[in-house]
């Protein structure tokens, strides 16, 4: 059964369309890409298939589950990482983490065995305020991806990160984890690397749906023209 | 633009077993995961409390210079006190949600397989709680600048009153800041919404409380006020239980 | 669809008015205490009852509107409230001028009804603010729908309370239509009833000229053929959701 199935899926805000008809199918284990300009509609679709908003048109479906009418299915299955943190900053890693742990069923060993992987266990008792943006970054990712999600849902996730830090997160999102990845990506040669299908968007509607290998950097550049 | 693309067949798919729904949260657990997050980031910003004690103690101190009284008892007593604790609990319904929306996100507790309620009542538990807070010390600061009459035998039934109005204004006043904090003046739409709303809730622990301040008085406060303090508590909950969820979503 | 009925509207409320006009100042008898003044409770009391259930109404159709998700019942839900606060206001204004007739004084708090109506206008003074303070539509639309449903139940809850809390002044006059003699009684029903067509009639006017304006900027964008550009400045009124233009006239409401 295939992680996603979008059939024109549409949603406007107010008189204007975020996102015209689009529609897809992705396997599991695979990596979707998707380029754009700003405003094109990513962020948008990624916080669709992340169940936070609703289609106004056309249907999807995640992890076999019709959104938004099953979306209680496919939480906790889900791992975003947006541009918010979603981070309590006067909180410590390991509070946020464990508060995000509890959320989702998770025990302290979960939290611990993230805290190593991203190497912030020796500031882990610090306020999150006192961190570098890097090490707020690597610590949004293990929460990303702390309750085992089946889906990764990452916009722009290298942004932020030194190449130390990549290596770092690369075995949490990267991928050899062999989860299914929607990844939002303004780095056409990065981007194409991962991905099996591309898809670009501009001003909400797809103008580009291709398997990875028939795609040139060159075409991506011009979404953005 | 649609159509299935076929992806490259080296990345081999997955060989794990996938699985249902995950198993929600219990209620009761999230919601002492949601409260013990909130008071841990209230114990690191301090930033409800200490205000709205300050804030009842300054209004206190005007209210002597405005009135120009040495002390006040019955209606005026009660009325000073109700309009102190409401005006210092705004306060704290400004700041409620303010980390959640500006840090923390929503997004987080929505993408989690919990019962969403959980934040209404984990909120709402927080919000009695800084009033309770308030209370231990705007009581006995109210008693010694202002009170005219002894503080002691009116206690039980003012405590009983307190009780129900906080009830009623934790409620609306996580309502209301839930409604107020993603908005652009929601500093200012806070109390414009709540104030209103806290109307019946001025005018049941007023009217209880005053003949408990007066000269001779008794120790109970009339049995309508509460019920009516009571029953607002209980309608204003179940609507703000039915109607939560809608401002949570995105 | 929108405009359908709407001639009738105007003509039956026009009728309703002119009748109810010429009963009050040629048919009802003249109280005994209070005069020619006490003329204006066939204006004040009916303009009460109406605004009391628009406000009401508002909260039913933000029901719909959060249980079905259709922009249309937010923007009907919002015109309910809309026209109730005009209505109220003129409640406001009216019942002080009785107060000043009949007691003297500009506001009299001992009259539960007036006092109950002062709070409930300045809560609903807050809706349109609320509405503007938020730009996204569709979440202006939801949190809107939440305020009018919690206002629309807070409404009676709120007439109780104060009615509790108030010593009266004097015998109602509000609620005892049996009382009323049957002259005043017959004037009273048919001040009621030339409000409520009024209201029902300036909610389909405003109603109307929204759906004509969206359809217009539709067909204009159609046109032009340019993608839709979001409307210039921000906006307390509901957006109507993009209208489906069919090739050849008519179009769903």
């Amino acid at each position: 059964m295939p992680v996603l199935e979008l059939d024109r899926l549409a949603r406007h805000y107010g008189e204007r369309e975020a996102l015209g008809g689009v529609s897809l199918t992705l396997a599991e284990g695979r990596t979707l890409v998707v380029f754009g300009p700003n405003g094109a509609g990513k962020t948008t679709l990624l916080r669709v298939l992340a169940t936070l908003l609703r289609p106004h048109g056309g249907s999807v479906r995640v992890l076999g589950a019709s959104i938004p009418d099953e979306a209680w299915a496919v939480r906790g299955r889900l791992g975003l990482l947006g541009h918010e943190p979603l981070l309590y900053r006067e909180l410590s890693p390991e509070q946020n983490l464990t508060y995000h742990a509890r959320l989702h069923g998770f025990g302290p060993s979960r939290v611990r065995q993230l805290l190593d992987a991203v190497a912030i266990s020796p500031r882990a008792r610090e306020p999150l305020r006192s961190l570098s943006r890097g090490m707020l970054q690597r610590v949004a990712v293990a929460r990303a991806v702390l309750h085992e999600p089946e889906l990764l849902l990452l916009d722009e996730p290298y942004a932020n990160l030194d190449p130390a830090a990549v290596e770092l997160v690369e075995p949490l999102i990267g991928a050899g984890t062999g989860r299914t990845r929607v990844i939002c990506s303004h780095d056409p040669g990065r981007g194409l690397a991962e991905a099996d299908l591309v898809l670009g968007l501009r001003e909400g509607r797809p103008e580009l749906l291709r398997a990875a290998g028939e795609t040139t950097a060159g075409e991506i550049a011009e979404l953005y023209r | 633009m649609s159509g299935v693309a076929q992806a490259p067949a080296e990345r081999p798919p997955s060989a794990r077993e996938r699985p249902g729904p995950r198993p929600q949260t219990g209620l009761r657990r999230t919601v002492a995961a949601m409260l013990r997050k909130e008071l841990q980031v209230e114990l690191r910003t301090l930033e409800s409390v200490p205000a709205m004690t300050l804030f009842s103690l300054s209004t206190f101190v005007i209210f002597h210079f405005a009135l120009n009284r040495g002390s006040v008892e019955g209606d005026l007593g009660a009325g000073i006190l109700w309009v102190t604790l409401l005006f210092a609990s705004i306060l704290g319904v400004n700041r409620l949600f303010v980390a959640d929306a500006e840090e923390g996100g929503f997004d987080g507790f929505l993408l989690a397989p919990v019962e969403r309620s959980a934040m209404l009542i984990a909120k709402v538990l927080t919000l009695l709680a800084y009033l309770a807070a308030l209370e231990l010390i705007a009581l006995p600061a109210f008693a010694l600048l202002l009170l005219g009459t002894p503080l002691g035998p009116a206690l039980p039934g003012l405590i009983l009153t307190l009780a129900l109005a906080d009830v009623g204004v934790a409620v609306i006043g996580t309502l209301v800041a839930a409604m107020a904090v993603r908005t652009r003046a929601r500093d200012l739409l806070g109390p414009l919404l709540a104030l209103p709303l806290f109307v019946p809730i001025v005018i049941g622990a007023a009217r209880a409380s005053a003949p408990l301040l007066a000269a001779s008085h008794p120790t109970w406060p009339a049995l309508r006020w509460l019920a009516t303090l009571g029953l607002y508590d209980l309608l204003f909950g179940l609507i703000a239980y039915a109607l939560f969820d809608f401002l949570l979503e995105d | 669809m929108y405009g359908k009925g709407l001639r009738a509207l105007s003509i039956s409320t026009v009728v309703a008015m002119t009748t109810a006009l010429a009963l009050v100042f040629f048919y009802a008898p003249l109280e005994a205490e209070q005069g020619f003044l006490q003329k204006i409770f066939y204006v004040h009391v009916p303009l009460a009852i109406v605004s009391l259930c628009g406000f009401v109404l508002g909260g039913l159709l933000a029901i719909q509107h959060l249980r079905t998700r259709d922009p249309r019942w937010d923007m009907r839900s919002y015109v309910a409230i809309h026209m109730s606060l005009i209505f109220a206001l003129a409640t406001l204004i009216t019942g002080s001028i009785w107060a000043k007739g009949s007691w003297g004084h500009w506001w009299v708090w001992n009259e539960p009804t007036l006092v109950s109506y002062l709070i409930i206008f300045l809560l609903y003074a807050t809706y349109q603010p609320l509405r503007f303070a938020i730009e996204d539509p569709e979440r202006q639309s939801r949190y809107a729908s939440v305020f009018a449903i919690t206002a629309g139940a807070f409404v009676p809850m709120n007439f109780i309370a104060v009615r509790l809390s108030t010593a009266y002044l004097h015998p109602r006059v509000l609620g005892s239509t049996s009382n009323l003699p049957g002259p005043m009684a017959l004037t009273f029903l048919v001040s009621l009833a030339a409000v409520a067509l009024l209201y029902a009639t300036l909610c389909k006017y405003e109603l109307t000229a929204k759906h004509t304006r969206a359809q217009v900027r539709a067909l204009r964008r159609r046109l032009s053929g340019e993608t839709a550009r979001p409307r210039g400045g921000r906006s307390a009124a509901p957006a109507a959701p993009p209208v489906k233009v069919a090739p050849a006239g008519r179009t769903a409401p």
